[in-house]
């Protein structure tokens, strides 16, 4: 592939994509537009996480990506493959080796240290949109810091099921600023973001925005004072690792109701594993 | 602002507050190009007064309520405020952040169609909540306590709290909206036809209820309306618009019951008639 | 023990094996030569061209190939290998009032200076389906009509009407355009943004907005004014040069409508324009396209917000693209067990509470 530049995109583009991500860390929470490219991954395939983990890239880097906390699921095989292909950087599944972590939907469990970056794929960048479908009154809800409309949907949320039904995807108020979408996670990963020692950015290539949060940055989940916020898993234990603080997918076992409990995040619950054993 | 901080409370804080208008409108005027929309506007309104502003469809009188509002922006004169924190202010030279700030805590706005000035698909208590939660309330039972309190106060059954609005009558409709608005204890009320669209008893039922909370909360009211019977229960004094002009104002039953102008004889007469 | 998440990687090579392999077709057939795509599939060529903004019939049809006939991914390959390439510069505006036409028609004028040239068109065919072509009885390849567009003077017949100032005056404001593969979209847009948002727009898209515009939604009495297409030269200036050169050619659609007038008493009584102008023989998006350029002017031109879908310039120009549609539509398909394992304990938690309470 070397008819392509050092990961894919050419020089100019990459600069275009790192003032946005610049910008983005001098305003947490904020996103800023970016003239997002085509690239040969679909869109909604997180193109924009690709674009982010391009720009991001050094040669000396080591790559990790992982897609539901697990490096060999489909998508993240092809994204891995694609930067090898395109930036021939050292690849990992380990967490703790990675210097650059593309992700999808996942926090690795491992806490995540100075040196290094947590890039994530985001869908659907506004908070608000399932409540303001007008990308032209969103932004001028941000400006304004108009944010009584996304508490109202909680208070409907506790009205109607007596508890705040986000699952995933929850939203973050960012140092006190902008309200976020802290992309399509688990809300059991949102205190991760909170005052994180590594640089998080957060690329949507389709909807054309960039956003970040610096490190040591607050990120708090938004709640009221007598409902508050709870981050939530199955209360189980990893049948293969036994950890019962980690992030759990339910694996359907036979067809009579069988099932299973396994860390969502495969580097930490091999390394569990080996430790356990 | 000159004024801002002048009168911080204190002992003469109130009687100098009392002292001067709530709102000061001068020579407002707004133009959809050649054509006037509302032209050479001026008057007072006092704390605690409600001025009605009557006419016939065209006659500028929502263009200007609009203007007052802050939803149209007119092409000259002044909209001055007296503000909690900073004293008078011209509406008209506050930021977008600033005017929306006034619009969800000393500023209301009653639609004539309750479903301009709802959420139809939130319930009745993150209607009223709503407000609450745009200043800051975090506190979900207070929140609720405080919206099933205002719904008994415009005589909807707080059992109905988690209703949606779609559920409810035209009548209780206007009544959520009046308590989603005033649920944050505003000064100042625009309403736009508050009473259209309403059966006539239900029209008597929600003017009783407007005058008692008026009254009650100390609201001062710009009110439009094209019906002389609700200026006449609900207002205090009395602007009569034409062609986008102020024709003639005064006390309510003084324009009322001896219209100098020829219009507003005319307007009176008309009414009588029906 | 079971493990789900393991054996990605071999699995997707697996698939993409079979997948040339049926790509291929069966072995004893001719395979097909782009060359043959390119000439005898040019209306599949001229769309993929369109909407993949890039004008290369060889790719396009390489893409076509490649994609085994599904526009849309052959679409995808042209955009994705667009952003590879260096952007040198812009070129002059095209001059498609010098264009050498092949097709040329109007429906507001009988006769038009230039005349009408209708072209390579289905229109008038009945659509019967040819067994000929099934057949080994393939069609006598006829050598090109007299002058395949030859040149030929034919001014804008919407010209006609501005002089007489019956349809509103567009003039050059002079001001550069924006590009929107370059700045990210800023709502609202301008007209010059939209076109480009609508040139490469989705055909079928546009087609189903523009026939809801003429159903009532936003209806705005389109007639064709002129409906051109052939070549048009593209020249860009040189700066060491001082003036332009030409650097070749590119085939084109143009359609200009004539809408319903506007005025007030202050200002006469004028018709108004929609425009459309899309790469390549792509008549129906062209026609699509003005109606829909038309629609979105609502607000300049002082008409009513009717709230139909055509006139609202966010929900179109955000819905348009159909590379972003389909990504997003089929990124669906990838795993989200996560998101779905968060939903799951949440309704099993609600709905032990509810039994609790019953």
């Amino acid at each position: 592939m070397s008819d392509y530049n050092f990961a894919y995109l050419d020089e100019d583009t990459k600069r275009m994509i790192r003032r946005a991500i610049l910008k983005g860390i001098a305003v947490p929470g904020y996103q800023v537009p970016f003239a997002s490219r085509e690239m040969p991954m679909p869109y909604g395939w997180g193109t924009g996480g690709v674009q982010v983990t391009a720009a991001t890239l050094v040669p000396e880097d080591v790559l990790k990506v992982i897609d539901q906390g697990a490096d060999d699921t489909t998508n993240a095989v092809s994204i891995r493959k694609f930067f090898q292909k395109t930036a021939a950087v050292a690849v990992t599944e380990r967490t703790r080796e990675a210097t650059v972590i593309q992700t999808r939907h996942r926090v690795p469990e491992m806490p995540l240290t100075q040196d290094q970056i947590l890039v994530y794929q985001v869908p659907i960048p506004e908070p608000m949109r399932f409540l303001e479908p007008r990308e032209t009154e969103t932004r001028r809800i941000h400006a304004l810091a108009d944010y009584g409309l996304m508490q109202v949907r909680l208070y409907e949320d506790i009205a109607r099921h007596g508890e705040i039904a986000t699952s995933y995807a929850y939203p973050v108020e960012v140092a006190g600023r902008y309200v976020m979408d802290p992309s399509p996670i688990p809300k059991f990963d949102n205190p991760k973001l909170d005052d994180c020692p590594a640089i998080q950015l957060f690329g949507a290539g389709r909807e054309q925005r960039i956003y970040a949060l610096p490190p040591f940055t607050r990120v708090r989940s938004l709640d009221f004072d007598d409902h508050p916020f709870v981050a939530s898993k199955a209360d189980h234990a990893c049948a293969i690792c036994g950890s019962t603080t980690s992030y759990l997918d339910e694996v359907i076992t036979d067809d009579a109701g069988g099932r299973m409990f396994v860390c969502s995040d495969t580097d930490y619950c091999a390394e569990m594993a080996e430790g356990g054993a | 602002m000159d004024m801002a901080g002048a009168s911080g409370g204190g002992i003469w804080g109130n009687q100098e507050a009392e002292a001067r208008p709530l709102l000061s409108v001068r020579g407002v005027e707004k133009r959809y190009g050649t054509r006037i929309g509302c032209t050479g506007v001026s008057f007072d309104l006092w704390p605690g007064e409600v001025l009605g502003i009557v006419g016939e469809s065209g006659s500028g009188k929502s263009t200007l309520l609009g203007c007052l509002s802050g939803q149209l922006r007119p092409d000259s004169g002044q909209v001055i405020f007296d503000t909690r924190d900073h004293g008078p202010i011209d509406t008209l030279s506050m930021s977008e952040a600033e005017r929306r700030h006034l619009g969800r805590t000393d500023w209301a706005f009653v639609h004539q169609n309750p479903r301009d000035g709802l959420r139809l698909g939130v319930s009745a208590g993150g209607n009223v909540g709503e407000r609450l939660m745009a200043n800051g309330a975090r506190h979900y039972g207070n929140i609720r306590a405080t919206a099933a309190d205002w719904l008994e106060r415009v005589e909807i059954d707080p059992t109905r709290i988690d209703d949606r609005p779609r559920q409810f009558s035209g009548g209780m409709q206007q009544r959520l909206q009046i308590a989603r608005n005033l649920v944050s204890g505003p000064r100042l009320a625009f309403m736009d036809e508050p009473t259209g669209g309403l059966d006539v008893s239900v029209q008597a039922r929600l003017l009783d209820l407007l005058r008692g909370l008026v009254r009650d909360i100390g609201l001062s009211v710009v009110l439009v309306t094209h019906d002389l019977a609700v200026v006449r229960l609900l207002a205090d004094r009395l602007m009569v618009m034409k062609g986008g002009h102020v024709i003639e104002a005064g006390l309510t039953d003084q324009v009322l019951d001896d219209p100098q102008h020829a219009y507003t004889q005319l307007l009176v007469s008309s009414v009588l008639q029906v | 023990m079971y493990v789900a998440v393991k054996g990605g990687e071999r699995a997707i090579d697996a698939a993409h094996d079979w997948l040339g392999r049926a790509h291929r077709g069966p072995a004893e057939q001719a395979p097909l030569d782009t060359a043959q795509i390119r000439d005898q599939m040019a209306l599949a060529v001229a769309r993929v061209m369109a909407e993949g903004s890039l004008y290369d019939p060889d790719l396009a049809a390489l893409a076509i190939k490649q994609a085994r006939g599904d526009l849309i991914e052959a679409i995808f390959l042209i955009r994705a290998y667009r952003t590879t390439l260096p952007r040198l510069g812009a070129s002059a505006a095209v001059d498609t009032g010098a264009m050498r036409v092949k097709r040329r028609v109007s429906a507001t004028f009988k006769d038009i200076p230039g005349g009408q040239v209708l072209g390579p068109t289905f229109d008038y065919t009945h659509r019967l389906l040819d067994f000929r072509l099934m057949a080994d009885g393939e069609l006598p390849a006829t050598p090109p009509a007299t002058g395949d567009g030859a040149a030929l003077h034919a001014p804008h017949v919407l010209g006609f009407l501005n002089r007489d100032g019956l349809i509103e005056d567009t003039p050059d404001d002079g001001k550069e355009p924006g590009d929107l593969t370059r700045e990210p979209m800023e709502l609202p847009a301008d007209r010059a943004l939209r076109l480009q948002a609508l040139a490469r727009g989705d055909e079928g898209f546009l087609l189903g907005l523009a026939y809801s515009t003429q159903r009532g939604y936003a209806r705005n009495h389109a007639f064709v004014g002129e409906l051109r297409i052939g070549a048009v030269s593209v020249e860009m200036e040189i700066p060491e040069l001082g003036f332009a050169i030409e650097l070749g050619e590119v085939e084109v659609t143009e359609c200009e409508t004539v809408n319903q007038f506007k005025g007030s008493r202050t200002e006469p009584a004028q018709f108004t324009r929609g425009y459309g102008l899309t790469f390549g023989q792509t008549e129906r998006k062209a026609l699509s396209m003005a109606l829909v350029d038309r629609a979105l002017r609502w607000d300049e031109l002082g008409e009513d917000d009717q709230g139909a879908p055509a006139q609202d310039q966010e929900f179109v120009l955000s819905h348009c693209d159909n590379i972003q549609a389909t990504g997003f539509l089929e990124h669906i398909k990838l795993p989200h067990y996560v998101d779905f394992q968060a939903e799951l304990e949440l309704v099993r938690r609600l709905r032990a509470g509810a039994e609790d309470e019953a």
